[in-house]
C-alpha cells in the first residue's frame, strides 16, 4: 500500500498532471485580476488551498473547484523530493536533472519563506520630514496613546481586525474599555455645513453618532471596498469610551484624518487614532531632498530619486544615501525602494519590505540555468556523437536505417 | 548557369541591399532636402533627425510614410490629383507602367513646415471607418488605396468642430473599453492634432515669410518690452506700439504652447544637452534678451527660402545653420546623420522581404525536391538574417541600448532569435524545414513588429524609456532571454505546424522527415526551456531590485510562468512516455497559444505593472491564431487513415522507436 503511494507520489504522471493544474491556475488566477482586482485575486488563487467559483470573461462559473496555490506547491515538492529519494538513482548524466530539480526545490521553499516572513510597508516622507516608522499598505490599527508620561508616549494598538465585529474591546493597559458602535471598512468624510447637510444626506453621506472630537461636525460618506493593488481602504468607526461604568462620550475616529482627539482620564490625556499600522524601526529616516526627472518635452519619467539621511544612534551612524530606480538601500535587513512619489514632487514614498529568503531565487535561477545547461550539453553532445558516427541522412532520399542514429540520440536523455 | 542560379540570386539581392547604404546626394542646384533632413531636433524626449520626426508623423497621420502626388482619376485618366476629377484612385498593384510622383517624407515636413497651404491639399489623413466617412460628410471625396481612403486637411477643415467636440467624449472612455468606430475617430484626432501642432512649430501657421518678419520683430524688442512693462505697472504706455508688438508676440505664446518639436538647440554656454526649446518659447526668452535667437533665424531663413522657392537661399542658409552646429552640437549632428541612413537602410523591411522570397523557394523545393532550390532558400534566409542582425545592432547602436526595449522591438528580436534557430538547424539536417521555418517566422514577426510600429502612439520605434526600465543590465539579460525563450517555443509550433500539414496533406513526411522534425522540436523545446526559466527567474529578480518583491502574480509574469510550466510539460510528458511523436508535435502546437497568450494577450488586459505594451486592434488576430492553432491540433490528432502521408510516423509502426527513449531507464 505505501509502496503503490511512494511509486504515485514520486511518478512522472503526477508532476504533469501537477503541472497541467499549474497551468490552469496562473491562467485563470490571471483573468480573475480583472474583476477581482491583483492583491484580492493573490489571496485567493495563488496565496490558498483551494479555490470555490470564480468569475471569468463577465460569467459567474460557482461550480468550479481548484487547487490552490499552495495545494500544487507542496505537492509538487513533496513529488519532486520523493521522486529524487526513490525513483532517482545519482550518475553523472544526470547531475543536471538534479541540480535543476534543486533549484526548483530551493525557489518553492524560498518563495514559502517569503510568504511566510516577508512584510512590506511604506514610508512617506515629505522634504525635510523624519520618521522612525512605516506604514502598512492594507492593514489599520486603532492606537491610545498616553501623552502624559514625561520623555515617551504609551502607545496600545489594537488591530483593525478586531472591529467590525463592534464589540467591547478591553486591554490591560488601557485604564477604559471601547466599544465600537459603528464601524465603515472603507469611507469618505467631508466637513458640512448647516445647508448642505441635506444634499450630502441625499448623495449617501450619514451623520456619525458621535458626540466627542471632531463627530459632530463631519459626515462619512460609506464606499465599497476597493481591491485593485494601489489603491487602499480608508476605514472609520464610533467608538464609545468608558471607564469605571461611567461613558465618557463617543468618537469618530478615521484614517483619512490625522486631527488630534484626546479623551482625558484620572487626570491622564489619551489621544486616538484609526490610522496605518505602523512599523517602528530603531533608526530614523529624513528625506533632504526628491528629484524627478522627465525626458525633455514629454511628461515621461526620466529619473526619480530622494536623497535620504539616515540616523542611527544604536551604531552612531549619520549618513547620506540616494535611493532610486533599481537601485534600494539594503539596511538593517530591509530593503528601501523608491515606489512613488506625491504630484508635486517633494514627496516620496518608499516601499519597505523585509524578506529573510529574498537571496533564495538568486541561488534557484543559478542552479537551474547551470542544471538545464549541463542536461542539454550532455544530449547535445551525445546527439552529435551519434550523427557524426553514421553519414547525414539526406531529405526525402533516406528509407530504413532511421532507427540507428535516432535511438542514441535519445538514449541520453534520462 | 543552371547549377549557379542560386548564387546569383543571392548575389542580386546583396547587391540591392548594399546599394541601399550608399551615400546619397540632391543635386546642386536644388533643395538640399537629404541634407536638411539629416539635422537634429527634438521630439518625445530624443534628438532625432527631421528625417525621423518625419517618417514618424506620416505614420500617425497617415499609417505609412509615403506621400504620392499622382494617380487614377476619373474615366482612366493619369496625373496629379489637382488635375484629376473623383473617384480618385493611388496606383493599383498591376498598373507597373506608373510610377507616381511622391514628396519624401522630409519634404512633406518642410512644406507643412514652411508652406502650409500646400500641404493642407496632401491627401495624407487616413480614415476607414463608413460610419466615421458618413459622419464627416467625406464619401465622394479623398484617394483610395485599396479599400483605405486618405483625405486633405483642406476636405477636414469643415468638420474641425465636430471632430473637437466627440474626441473630448471618447477621450473619457477607457481606451480599451472603445467601440471600432471610437477608435478610428480617436486616431483621427491624434493625427489631426500632429498636423496641426506641426504646422505651428517653424512659423506661425499664417505668416508668409517668416524671417522678414523676425528682423521686424526684433527691431520693435526693446520699445515693445519697456511697453509691456509699463502697461503692467499701471504707467502711461505708447498704446499704438503695445498693440503692434502684442500681434506679434501673439502667435508666437501660442507657438509655444502647440509646437511639436523643440528646433532650437542648446547652444548657450551653461545649457545642459537636454535643454531644447520650441521656437515659440525661444521666442519669448528672445524678448527678454533682446534678440532673435540665431537658430530661430536660421529656421526662419530655410523656411522663407523654401516657401518662396529659392532653392540657392535655401541650401546656404542650411550650410550656415550646419555650421553653426558643428562645435556645440557634433554628436547630434552625427547622430542625425546616422540615424537618417538607418532610415534609408529600411534593414527590417528589406529582410522581411527577402523571408517571403525565401520561403517560396524553400516550399517550393519540397515539390519538387530541387537541391538547387532548396539551396537558393537556404542563401537567400542567410543573406536576410545577415541584414535583419545588421539592422538589429544599428538600432541598438542608435538607441545605445540593447536589443529589446518595447513591444516592436521584442517582435525584430523573437523573429531574429527564431531565424537564427532555424539556420542552425537546416546546417544540421540539410532537408529544407530549417529554412522554410525561418523565413516564415521571419517574416511573420517582421509583419507584426511593422504593424507594431504603425500603431504605436508617437511613431517613433526608438522611444525613450520610462524611469524604471531605464537600466541596461536586465534589458540585456532578463529581455533578451525572455525573448528568445518566446522565439524559440515559437519556433518549435511551427515545426510542429510543419509537421501536421505535410502529414496530413502531403505524402512527403516520410519516417526520416518525421523523425528529424521530431529530434528538431524537442531539442528547441529543451532550449526553450532552458530560455525562459532563466528568462523569467531574472525577471523576478529584477522586481526585486526595482520594487522589493521577486514574484508579483502580475498578468506578464504569469504569461511567462506559463511558458516555462508548458515546456516543462512538454519534456516530462515526453519523458515519461506519456506522448510520443504526434503527441509531442500537437503539445508543441498548444505552445504557440500559450506563448501569443503571454507576449501579447497579458498586455490586453490592461492591469498590472506591465501593461505598457498595450494595443487594442491585436486581440482579433490573436484570437484567429489560437483557432488555428486549434484547428492544427484537431488535425494532429487524426486518426492515421485520415493522413496522406499515410500509416505514418506517429502511432502503428513507430510505436517501439516512439518509445524507445523509455525502454533503457525502465530496464
Amino acid at each position: 500500500m505505501s509502496d503503490r503511494l511512494l511509486k504515485t507520489l514520486s511518478s512522472l504522471r503526477l508532476t504533469v498532471v501537477l503541472l497541467v493544474l499549474g497551468l490552469v491556475l496562473i491562467f485563470i488566477g490571471t483573468l480573475a485580476q480583472v474583476h477581482e482586482g491583483l492583491y484580492n485575486a493573490q489571496v485567493r488563487y495563488f496565496k490558498s488551498w483551494v479555490i470555490v467559483g470564480a468569475t471569468l470573461f463577465g460569467t459567474k462559473m460557482p461550480w468550479l473547484i481548484l487547487p490552490g496555490g499552495y495545494t500544487l506547491g507542496s505537492v509538487l515538492l513533496v513529488n519532486l523530493s520523493v521522486a529524487h529519494f526513490t525513483r532517482f538513482k545519482w550518475t553523472w548524466r544526470k547531475s543536471g536533472i538534479f541540480m535543476t530539480h534543486l533549484g526548483i526545490i530551493l525557489l518553492l521553499l524560498g518563495q514559502l519563506g517569503t510568504d511566510i516572513l516577508s512584510t512590506e510597508s511604506a514610508m512617506r516622507l515629505e522634504e525635510g520630514e523624519t520618521k522612525n516608522y512605516s506604514e502598512d499598505f492594507h492593514a489599520n490599527e486603532l492606537v491610545f496613546v498616553n501623552k502624559s508620561l514625561p520623555n515617551e508616549d504609551e502607545v496600545v494598538a489594537i488591530p483593525e481586525s478586531l472591529m467590525p465585529g463592534k464589540g467591547e474591546l478591553k486591554h490591560p493597559q488601557l485604564p477604559f474599555t471601547v466599544k465600537v458602535k459603528e464601524y465603515w471598512p472603507n469611507s469618505f468624510l467631508t466637513n458640512f455645513g448647516p445647508f448642505i447637510a441635506e444634499s450630502l444626506a441625499k448623495e449617501g453621506f450619514v451623520r456619525p453618532a458621535a458626540d466627542q472630537g471632531i463627530g459632530p461636525k463631519v459626515m462619512v460618506l460609506p464606499i465599497p471596498v476597493v481591491t485593485a493593488m494601489d489603491s487602499r481602504n480608508i476605514p472609520s468607526a464610533v467608538i464609545e469610551v468608558a471607564a469605571g461604568g461611567a461613558v465618557k462620550g463617543s468618537w469618530l475616529v478615521s484614517s483619512q484624518t490625522s486631527a488630534k482627539q484626546a479623551v482625558e482620564i484620572d487626570g491622564k490625556s489619551w489621544e486616538m487614532a484609526l490610522r496605518f499600522k505602523r512599523h517602528y524601526k530603531a533608526y530614523s529616516f529624513t528625506l533632504l531632498d526628491f528629484t524627478h526627472e522627465r525626458y525633455p518635452g514629454t511628461d515621461l519619467p526620466k529619473d526619480f530619486r530622494s536623497r535620504v539621511r539616515v540616523v542611527n544612534p544604536s551604531k552612531n551612524e549619520d549618513r547620506e544615501v540616494e535611493i532610486f530606480m533599481n537601485n534600494p538601500l539594503r539596511y538593517d535587513g530591509m530593503a528601501f525602494y523608491q515606489a512613488s512619489f506625491e504630484p508635486g514632487d517633494t514627496v516620496t514614498v518608499l516601499q519597505v519590505v523585509k524578506n529573510p529568503s529574498w537571496l533564495t531565487p538568486y541561488l534557484a535561477c543559478l542552479l537551474v540555468g547551470l542544471g538545464l545547461i549541463v542536461q542539454f550539453m550532455i544530449h547535445l553532445v551525445g546527439f552529435a556523437r551519434k550523427r557524426a558516427t553514421p553519414a547525414p541522412v539526406p531529405a526525402g532520399s533516406a528509407k530504413g536505417k532511421q532507427s540507428q542514429p535516432q535511438k542514441g540520440a535519445e538514449v541520453a536523455k534520462k | 548557369m543552371k547549377k549557379h542560379w542560386p548564387w546569383l540570386l543571392f548575389a542580386v539581392f546583396a547587391l540591392e541591399a548594399a546599394f541601399s547604404l550608399k551615400p546619397r546626394a540632391d543635386k546642386p542646384d536644388e533643395f538640399q532636402i537629404r541634407e536638411w533632413a539629416k539635422l537634429p531636433a527634438l521630439v518625445n524626449g530624443r534628438v532625432q533627425p527631421f528625417d525621423s520626426i518625419a517618417r514618424n508623423s506620416l505614420v500617425i497621420i497617415r499609417g505609412n510614410t509615403d506621400v504620392p502626388l499622382e494617380g487614377n482619376g476619373a474615366d482612366g485618366k493619369w496625373g496629379k490629383w489637382e488635375t484629376l476629377q473623383s473617384p480618385l484612385t493611388e496606383r493599383k498593384w498591376y498598373q507597373f507602367d506608373k510610377r507616381p510622383a511622391k514628396l519624401k517624407p522630409a519634404e512633406w515636413l518642410l512644406e507643412v513646415f514652411s508652406h502650409a497651404e500646400r500641404a493642407d491639399t496632401r491627401p495624407i489623413f487616413l480614415i476607414h471607418h463608413p460610419e466615421l466617412l458618413g459622419e464627416l460628410k467625406l464619401q465622394s471625396k479623398g484617394v483610395e488605396r485599396s479599400g483605405l481612403r486618405y483625405y486633405t486637411f483642406n476636405d477636414l477643415k469643415p468638420s474641425l468642430g465636430l471632430m473637437e467636440r466627440e474626441s473630448k467624449q471618447v477621450g473619457q472612455i477607457k481606451q480599451e473599453l472603445r467601440t471600432p468606430y471610437q477608435r478610428s475617430l480617436m486616431s483621427l484626432h491624434n493625427g489631426l492634432q500632429t498636423y496641426l501642432r506641426l504646422k505651428n512649430s517653424l512659423k506661425p501657421e499664417r505668416s508668409a515669410d517668416f524671417a522678414t518678419e523676425l528682423t521686424q520683430f526684433e527691431k520693435l524688442i526693446p520699445a515693445g518690452f519697456r511697453a509691456i512693462r509699463a502697461q503692467q505697472a499701471g504707467q502711461e504706455f505708447d498704446k499704438e506700439l503695445f498693440e503692434k508688438f502684442l500681434s506679434y508676440a501673439e502667435p508666437y505664446a501660442m507657438m509655444a504652447q502647440m509646437a511639436y518639436p523643440f528646433l532650437v538647440p542648446p547652444t548657450q554656454p551653461g545649457q545642459k544637452k537636454s535643454d531644447w526649446a520650441n521656437i515659440g518659447q525661444a521666442l519669448m526668452d528672445g524678448i527678454r534678451s533682446g534678440a532673435v535667437p540665431a537658430a530661430v533665424q536660421a529656421h526662419a531663413a530655410l523656411a522663407t527660402a523654401y516657401a518662396q522657392g529659392k532653392p540657392a537661399d535655401f541650401n546656404r542658409a542650411l550650410s550656415e545653420y550646419r555650421n553653426s552646429l558643428a562645435g556645440p552640437l557634433a554628436t547630434e549632428l552625427k547622430k542625425g546623420r546616422q540615424e537618417s541612413l538607418f532610415n534609408q537602410f529600411l534593414p527590417f523591411y528589406r529582410s522581411m522581404m527577402i523571408y517571403v522570397i525565401a520561403l517560396i523557394l524553400a516550399a517550393a523545393s519540397w515539390l519538387n525536391w530541387s537541391e538547387n532550390l532548396n539551396r537558393a532558400a537556404y542563401r537567400l534566409v542567410s543573406l536576410a538574417l545577415v541584414i535583419h542582425t545588421a539592422g538589429l545592432v544599428f538600432r541598438m547602436f542608435l538607441e545605445g541600448r540593447p536589443p529589446v526595449t518595447n513591444l516592436y522591438s521584442s517582435a525584430i528580436f523573437v523573429g531574429w532569435g527564431a531565424v537564427v534557430l532555424g539556420v542552425v538547424l537546416e546546417r544540421i539536417f540539410r532537408n529544407g524545414i530549417g529554412s522554410v521555418t525561418a523565413s516564415a517566422v521571419g517574416f511573420i514577426t517582421l509583419i507584426i513588429a511593422h504593424h507594431l510600429a504603425q500603431t504605436s502612439a508617437t511613431g517613433d520605434t526608438m522611444e525613450m524609456m520610462r524611469a524604471v526600465l531605464d537600466t541596461n543590465f536586465w534589458l540585456a539579460t532578463h529581455v533578451t532571454s525572455i525573448t528568445i525563450g518566446y522565439a524559440s517555443t515559437f519556433l518549435a509550433g511551427f515545426l510542429a505546424m510543419i509537421y501536421v500539414l505535410r502529414g496530413v496533406f502531403t505524402r512527403t513526411l516520410d519516417e526520416a522527415t518525421a523523425k528529424s522534425l521530431s529530434r528538431m522540436v524537442y531539442g528547441i523545446v529543451c532550449f526553450a526551456t532552458l530560455l525562459s526559466f532563466v528568462g523569467t527567474i531574472l525577471g523576478g529578480i529584477w522586481a526585486d531590485q526595482s520594487w522589493g518583491r521577486f514574484w508579483g502574480w502580475d498578468p506578464k509574469e504569469n504569461g511567462a510562468l506559463l511558458i516555462v510550466i508548458w515546456n516543462a510539460i512538454i519534456l516530462h510528458a515526453r519523458w515519461g512516455g506519456m506522448v510520443r511523436e504526434r503527441g509531442l508535435m500537437n503539445l508543441a502546437l498548444f505552445g504557440n497559444i500559450v506563448t501569443a497568450w503571454s507576449w501579447f494577450g497579458t498586455n490586453m488586459l490592461g492591469v498590472g505593472l506591465h501593461s505598457y505594451g498595450f494595443m487594442d486592434a491585436a486581440f482579433k488576430w490573436l484570437m484567429i491564431f489560437n483557432v488555428s492553432q486549434l484547428a492544427l491540433i484537431g488535425l494532429g490528432c487524426l486518426p492515421d487513415r485520415f493522413w496522406k502521408s499515410g500509416k505514418g510516423p506517429a502511432a502503428g509502426d513507430s510505436g517501439p522507436t516512439g518509445a524507445a527513449p523509455m525502454k533503457p531507464q525502465a530496464a
